[in-house]
């Protein structure tokens, strides 16, 4: 038996896991003889159908963006000019293994080549068509993930994601993998365990392993100890969830009477699905950088208008925070972000980008105006650290709003206020009375307080939520709002975690915006406080 | 000898020809007999407006000019409704959500 190996990777979707590890072979492990001509052309025939097939089968599973992808590329398998250079290969003695590489190569190389990015990222979806076919040649296509595994691999793809059995539990660890990419959202959106950026490891010597979501890890071949305590794990987990599912229809009010509004952090449309908005009081924030994604086009202003409208729309009249792009730091995107930054963490991030990449920040500002007629809509922005900032934000937003009043284009304006994560601001909160609301980001806040970068596990600890220095300058900027008079929430990691929630509440918080997971236990821990017992 | 009918539609949806409105516009295409092409300037190159490998290879982003012609039984039919498509945003209004 291996010895027990953890390994420290990012967060993709929260929950635990546990499971056979399943680690798809790479396609060239595999080989076949190859027949005459005829055969040969046999064989594609079949693999390609049986591809086809595969992809039908996926159509039923419901999610419309998943839809557009696999109509796709059934309608690019069965068109017979994608196969017309394998076959014509084929005749001249070529293997069809060779042959269909080689064709799909080419069409890869063709879409690799454009300069429009968007037709650039279809290189993806035939990569994905050529291994597909591929693995029918080769013979290696039985092999689909078995129930309640843990998928292991550099990447993985969102149809192998849809492929597979999710009903029995499992998870994701992936080598590279990002958190805003489509898999990373379905995986939180279905409630499946994800861990990213595990690094170049090999895995080969292990048979069973265990994935905390939230944290990042990965526990391969655990030991009795461990199994111990992840079966303990496991089982809070359950009966939280199930005990915070009763509370779910629930105005979150605690023993004595104090209501308290519990809203959700959200990265796109999609987790909506799966969430009943009756269930919480709002979005207390929306994460818009995942509109960004890196290495793909950036999104236009229709494309972001008709996401944010969605988003309105689904909450029916609840607020809904949306904060503007926050890319810098640990989420570069490709020719926004300034590459190489020595300290991205205290580089140009979050709204010190969008002022100097003003041309971007209007356009994202343009789609807010015009979502904002369809419902209670509030705009955020991040990482202020002068109040000079803001001034310069409401000015490109009044002159969008103008622009868009001109055009005679439908629009309106929207809370504005801001993120309360960089002390400097944090500390002087009334020089920034002209913010309409504020939101303290605990994460971000934690880390420039205590000096200790998020990314880097050495000093983790040191982040710690319940260090006086925190507590004391959350206990400060609540005060600063209540003197202006100003709404005041917490959106950070903070937030979702019941230990914290009564220090928090203490601390004169009533605003929480939590991760769509946790908010059936959040309410459940709020309904067991008493504002009068000790302070926190 | 039938008759080539020729017309020519500017491409409106948001973001141009790209996966999904190549796969309605091909699905359309197939459902006429007659023998179709488009191209993305006047002089050609000329593809089979039935295979989206061509049609998505000619990576029309939006703004662009689509040229259609067709000889065929239904020529006049098809040209009419793959122009039609194209000016319907293939059927893709700003409202719905949908991203190709």
């Amino acid at each position: 038996m291996a010895q027990m190996r953890e390994l420290q990777g990012k967060s993709a979707a929260a929950g635990l896991a546990q499971g056979t590890l399943f680690v798809p072979r790479r396609l060239t492990e595999a080989a076949r003889v190859a027949g005459n001509a005829t055969e040969e052309l046999q064989a594609l025939t079949l693999a390609i159908d049986a591809s086809v097939e595969d992809l039908s089968s996926l159509l039923t599973n419901g999610n419309a963006e998943a839809a557009g992808i696999v109509e796709f590329q059934i309608a690019m398998l069965e068109d017979a000019e994608l196969r017309a250079p394998a076959v014509e290969a084929i005749n001249g003695g070529k293997p069809a293994e060779a042959a269909w590489k080689s064709a799909l190569d080419t069409q890869v190389a063709g879409y690799e080549a454009s300069e429009d990015e968007y037709f650039c990222a279809r290189a993806g979806d035939l990569m994905d068509l050529r291994d597909r076919v591929l693995r029918h040649l080769l013979g290696t296509a039985a092999e689909t993930m078995p129930a309640g595994a843990i998928l292991f691999d550099d990447e993985v793809t969102p149809t192998q994601f849809l492929e597979a059995d999710w009903r029995q539990g499992g998870g994701i660890a992936l080598r590279h993998g990002s958190k805003t990419s489509h898999v990373s959202m379905l995986a939180r959106a279905t409630g499946v365990p994800m861990v990213i950026g595990l690094g170049d490891v090999n895995v080969a010597e292990h048979r069973f392993a265990q994935i905390d979501g939230g944290s990042g890890a990965l526990i391969l071949s655990p030991d009795k100890a461990q199994n111990d305590r992840f079966d303990r794990r496991l089982k809070q987990a359950v009966e939280a969830r199930e005990h915070g599912a009763a509370y779910l229809n629930e105005l979150a009010v605690t023993a004595d009477g104090t209501t308290i509004q519990v809203m959700i952090n959200i990265v796109g449309p999609e987790e909506l699905e799966q969430i009943d908005p009756n269930h919480c009081d709002g979005i207390g924030l929306m994460r818009s950088e995942f509109l960004f994604r890196d290495g793909e086009a950036l999104p236009d202003e229709n494309q972001q208008y008709r996401i944010y409208r969605r988003i309105l729309e689904w909450a029916k009249g609840r607020p809904v925070t949306i904060r503007t792009l926050d890319a810098g730091g640990d989420k570069p995107i490709s020719g926004v972000t300034i590459n190489d930054e020595r300290n991205p963490f205290l580089g140009l991030r979050g709204l010190r980008l969008s002022l100097a990449t003003p041309e971007i920040f209007r356009v994202q500002l343009r789609a807010l105006a015009r979502a904002a007629v369809h419902g209670n809509l509030k705009v955020m922005w991040p990482m202020v650290t002068l109040a000079s900032e803001l001034s310069e934000a409401e000015t490109i937003m009044e002159e969008v709003l103008a622009a868009l009043e001109r055009e005679g284009v439908a629009c309106a304006r929207p809370a504005i206020g801001m993120m309360v994560e960089v002390p400097a601001a944090a500390m002087t909160l009334d020089l920034f009375g002209h913010a309409e609301f504020f939101s303290i980001g605990s994460n971000d806040l934690a880390q420039y307080l205590m000096a200790a970068a998020r990314d880097n596990g050495a000093v983790a600890e040191l982040a710690d939520p319940t260090h006086p220095a925190l507590l004391r300058l959350i206990d400060q900027v609540v005060k600063s709002c209540r003197e202006m008079g100003k709404d005041l929430s917490i959106c950070g990691d903070m937030a979702s975690d019941p230990n914290h929630l009564e220090r928090l509440i203490h601390l004169g918080l009533r605003t929480l915006s939590v991760s769509p997971a946790a908010l059936g236990e959040v309410k459940a821990a709020i309904h067991s406080l008493r504002m009068g017992e000790g302070g926190g | 000898m039938t008759e080539k009918i020729a017309d020519a539609v500017t491409i409106t949806h948001e973001v141009g020809l790209h996966a999904r409105p190549s796969v309605k516009l091909t699905k359309l295409a197939k459902a006429f007999e007659a023998s179709i092409t488009v191209a993305a300037h006047p002089n050609g190159p000329w593809v089979d407006a039935k295979s989206i490998v061509k049609v998505m290879a000619m990576k029309a982003p939006q703004g662009s000019e689509l040229f259609f012609e067709a000889v065929g039984g239904d020529a006049e039919a098809a040209i009419c409704a793959l122009i039609q498509l194209v000016e319907g945003d293939f059927g893709e209004g700003n409202a719905d959500g949908a991203d190709a």
